[in-house]
C-alpha cells in the first residue's frame, strides 16, 4: 500500500488557495458570500425565491431583497410558517432560499424542515446563518451549535458547510443546480478568506487543501484555517498533516474518509458545533466502519455557547489550531507504528 | 367535467362506503374525520377544482393540500372513485408497500401534492403555492383543508397573517368543524370559539356553511373565487363520523377502524342511505 500513498507535501497547488494564509489573510464573514450568491444566481434565474423571517440584515438575505424585490419574501417571525411557505413555493417551480439563524431553521422549525420539506423532498434551499460559537455577544441561544446534526440525520437532505466567503458564495451558487433540500451553514464574523474564485468547488468532494500522510486533519467551516494553521505548526516538528477541507457532510465522501484513513492512519476532526453527532460523528461513522483507525474530535464538547468576543469564545471552547495540534498529538500516541 | 349535486350526493355515499371497508381491512386509521370530510373533498374534485385524472401533473390544475393528513382515507377514496387509481386499490391502505401510506405521502402517491401528518403544516405549504403562482401571474387556486382540532397549532395562524398580508385570493381554506378531537370536544380540549371571528380579525373572508350539504359548499366555493383582496376560508359544520349512527360524534372513532361486524352494520346503514340520495 505504501507505494501507492502520495508523497507530496505542502499545500496542494491544484486547489489555487490565497497566497497570503499564513501572512495577513484576508477576513470576510461567509454571510457575505451567501448573500453576493444570491444576488448573483438571482440575476439570470428567475426561479429563484428568497424568503427571510425578520432576518435580512444579519441573513444578507437583504441583499437580493434590493436588486429584485418582486422575488423576496418577507414572513415576519414566524419559521415554522417560512418552512411551509418555501415548500409550496417549490411546489410550483420555484428555488426557494430560506434565510434565517440556525437555531430559528434545523432548530425551531426542525419539524417542518422534517415533514413538508425533507419527507416531501421539495426543493428548499435552507441558509442556515450564524452557526458557531464566534456568533459572539449574543450567547448561547443565538450560537447555533446543533444544526448538522439536526439536518444529516434526515433522509434526503444534504448538508454543506463552506469554509470561508469564496466557498459560501459558489456553495449557493452550486446549491440551486442540484435538485432536493440542503442545509448551507454559514457564520456571521469576518473569518480568513483562504480560497480564491479559482479554487474548486465540487458539491459532495472532499478536498485536499494540504498533502501529508503523518495524520489526516478533516475540517468545516471556519475551523479549516485552524487547521491549516495547525499543519504548518506541525510541520516544524517534523509531522506531516494532510488538511482536508470536508464542506459537504451529507452526502459525506466516504472514499476520502477511508483512503485518509489507509493512508494516515490517523485522523483529527475539527468543527464549531457540538461534537456529539455532528462533523466529526458523521466522520467517525464512516472510519469505524471501514478502517479504524485513532480518532480524535476537536469542537464544542457538549456545552451550550456563551456571551463573549468571537475570539476569546473560541479559545474558550477550545476551537483554535492549538486545540488540533494537541489532538494531532493524542492520535499519533495512539497510532499504530 | 362537473358532476352534479345529484351525483355528488351518490358519490359521498360510496365514498363514506370506501371509508369503512379500506380501514376495516387496514385495522386501523381514522374514520371519524375522513367521515366528516366527504362533502368537501368531493365537492372540490366532482365540481370546484380544475384538474385532470389521466394529467396528474398538469401545469394548470387547481391544487388541493390536505392539512390534516390522518384523513387521508376521504381523500384516497374521492381520488380512487375520480379515476386516479383504481378503487380496489383503497384495501391496500395502511399495507407495508402500498402507495396509500397511513399518512399520505407524494412521493408513493403522485396525485398528492404534499405529505402530511404532523398537524399544522399544510396552511403554510398552500399559502406558498399562491405566492408562487401569483408571483407567475398564474389563475390557478389552492385548496386545504384543515381539522378545527389542527387550528390548536400555532403555525396555522402565522400561515393565516401570511395568507392576508400577502392578499392571497387565489387561497381557499377549509375547516372541517366537527367540534371533536382525540380527548375529546374540542371547547373542552383547547377553546376555539369565536372561530369566525378568530379567522376574520386574521384579516380572511370567513363563510360558515353546514358541510354536509353540497349546494352549500359549492355556493361558498363560489363566494371564495369571488373574493378579492384576500383569502377565504369556510367553516364547515360537521358531524365526525357521520353517516354512520354508532360513531357519529364520537370521539373514540377518530382513530379506530371498525371490525368486521361493525363495519357490516356501518355499511348496511350507508347502504340504506343510497337508496335515499338516488
Amino acid at each position: 500500500m505504501s507505494s501507492q500513498i502520495s508523497r507530496k507535501s505542502g499545500l496542494n497547488p491544484d486547489m489555487k488557495l490565497a497566497a497570503n494564509i499564513y501572512d495577513k489573510v484576508e477576513k470576510i464573514p461567509t454571510r457575505d458570500g451567501y448573500g453576493h450568491g444570491l444576488v448573483e444566481m438571482g440575476k439570470d434565474n428567475q426561479r429563484i425565491v428568497v424568503l427571510c423571517a425578520d432576518l435580512s440584515d444579519s441573513t444578507r438575505a437583504q441583499w437580493f431583497a434590493d436588486k429584485y424585490p418582486d422575488r423576496f419574501i418577507e414572513v415576519g417571525i414566524s419559521e415554522q410558517d417560512m418552512m411551509g411557505l418555501a415548500a409550496g413555493l417549490a411546489a410550483v417551480g420555484k428555488i426557494p432560499y430560506v434565510s434565517t439563524y440556525g437555531v430559528f431553521c434545523t432548530g425551531r422549525a426542525w419539524d417542518q424542515m422534517r415533514t413538508t420539506v425533507a419527507y416531501g423532498d421539495f426543493n428548499v434551499k435552507i441558509a442556515s446563518a450564524h452557526g458557531g460559537v464566534s456568533v459572539g455577544a449574543d450567547g448561547a441561544t443565538h450560537q447555533s451549535l446543533e444544526e448538522i446534526a439536526l439536518s444529516r440525520v434526515l433522509p434526503n437532505m444534504k448538508v454543506v458547510v463552506p469554509t470561508d466567503y469564496w466557498e459560501t458564495k459558489k456553495a449557493t451558487i452550486e446549491s440551486a443546480r442540484i435538485h432536493g433540500p440542503m442545509v448551507i451553514r454559514f457564520g456571521r464574523e469576518k473569518v480568513p478568506v483562504i480560497t480564491t474564485p479559482e479554487t474548486p468547488f465540487r458539491f459532495g468532494k472532499a478536498e485536499t487543501f494540504r498533502f501529508g500522510n503523518d495524520v489526516a486533519i478533516f475540517a468545516c467551516g471556519p475551523m479549516v484555517y485552524e487547521a491549516l494553521v495547525a499543519a504548518k505548526e506541525l510541520e516544524k516538528r517534523n509531522i506531516d498533516a494532510r488538511v482536508i477541507n470536508l464542506h459537504t457532510i451529507k452526502p459525506i465522501d466516504e472514499e476520502a474518509i477511508i483512503t485518509a484513513a489507509k493512508e494516515t492512519g490517523a485522523i483529527v476532526t475539527a468543527e464549531e458545533h457540538q461534537v456529539n453527532a455532528g462533523f466529526g460523528s458523521a466522520i467517525a461513522e464512516v472510519v469505524v466502519e471501514h478502517y479504524p483507525v485513532p480518532m480524535k474530535r476537536v469542537g464544542v464538547l457538549d456545552r451550550f455557547g456563551e456571551s463573549g468576543e468571537p475570539d476569546q469564545l473560541m479559545v474558550e471552547f477550545n476551537l483554535k489550531s492549538t486545540d488540533i495540534i494537541k489532538a494531532v498529538e493524542d492520535v499519533l500516541r495512539r497510532k499504530k507504528r | 367535467m362537473k358532476h352534479s349535486v345529484q351525483d355528488m350526493k351518490k358519490i359521498s355515499n360510496e365514498v363514506r362506503k370506501d371509508i369503512i371497508r379500506m380501514t376495516c381491512a387496514a385495522g386501523s386509521g381514522h374514520p371519524g374525520g375522513s367521515l366528516s370530510s366527504v362533502e368537501i373533498l368531493v365537492s372540490l374534485y366532482f365540481n370546484v377544482m380544475k384538474h385532470d385524472p389521466k394529467n396528474i401533473k398538469w401545469d394548470e390544475r387547481d391544487r388541493f393540500i390536505l392539512s390534516k393528513g390522518h384523513v387521508c382515507p376521504v381523500l384516497y377514496a374521492t381520488l380512487a372513485r375520480r379515476g386516479y387509481f383504481p378503487v380496489d386499490e383503497l384495501l391496500t391502505l395502511r399495507k407495508l408497500g402500498s402507495r396509500l401510506q397511513g399518512h399520505p405521502h407524494r412521493l408513493k402517491l403522485e396525485c398528492l401534492e404534499t405529505s402530511s401528518g404532523s398537524l399544522g403544516q399544510g396552511l403554510s405549504i398552500a399559502a406558498g403555492m399562491a405566492i408562487g403562482l401569483k408571483m407567475d401571474h398564474r389563475n390557478q387556486r389552492v385548496y386545504c383543508l384543515m381539522g378545527d382540532g389542527e387550528l390548536q397549532e400555532g403555525q396555522i395562524w402565522e400561515a393565516a397573517m401570511s395568507g392576508a398580508h400577502y392578499k392571497l385570493d387565489n387561497l381557499c381554506g377549509i375547516v372541517d368543524v366537527n367540534r371533536l378531537q382525540i380527548d375529546g370536544w374540542t371547547k373542552d380540549v383547547m377553546c376555539l370559539d369565536p372561530l369566525k371571528d378568530k379567522w376574520e380579525a386574521f384579516g380572511w373572508h370567513a363563510i360558515e356553511v353546514d358541510g354536509h350539504n353540497i349546494e352549500q359548499l359549492l355556493s361558498a366555493f363560489g363566494e371564495a373565487e369571488r373574493t378579492k383582496g384576500r383569502p377565504t376560508v369556510i367553516l364547515a359544520n360537521t358531524v365526525k363520523g357521520k353517516g354512520v349512527s354508532f360513531m357519529e360524534n364520537k370521539a373514540e372513532w377518530h382513530g379506530k377502524a371498525p371490525k368486521k361486524e361493525e363495519a357490516e352494520k356501518a355499511l348496511k346503514e350507508l347502504e340504506a342511505q343510497a337508496c335515499g340520495c338516488a
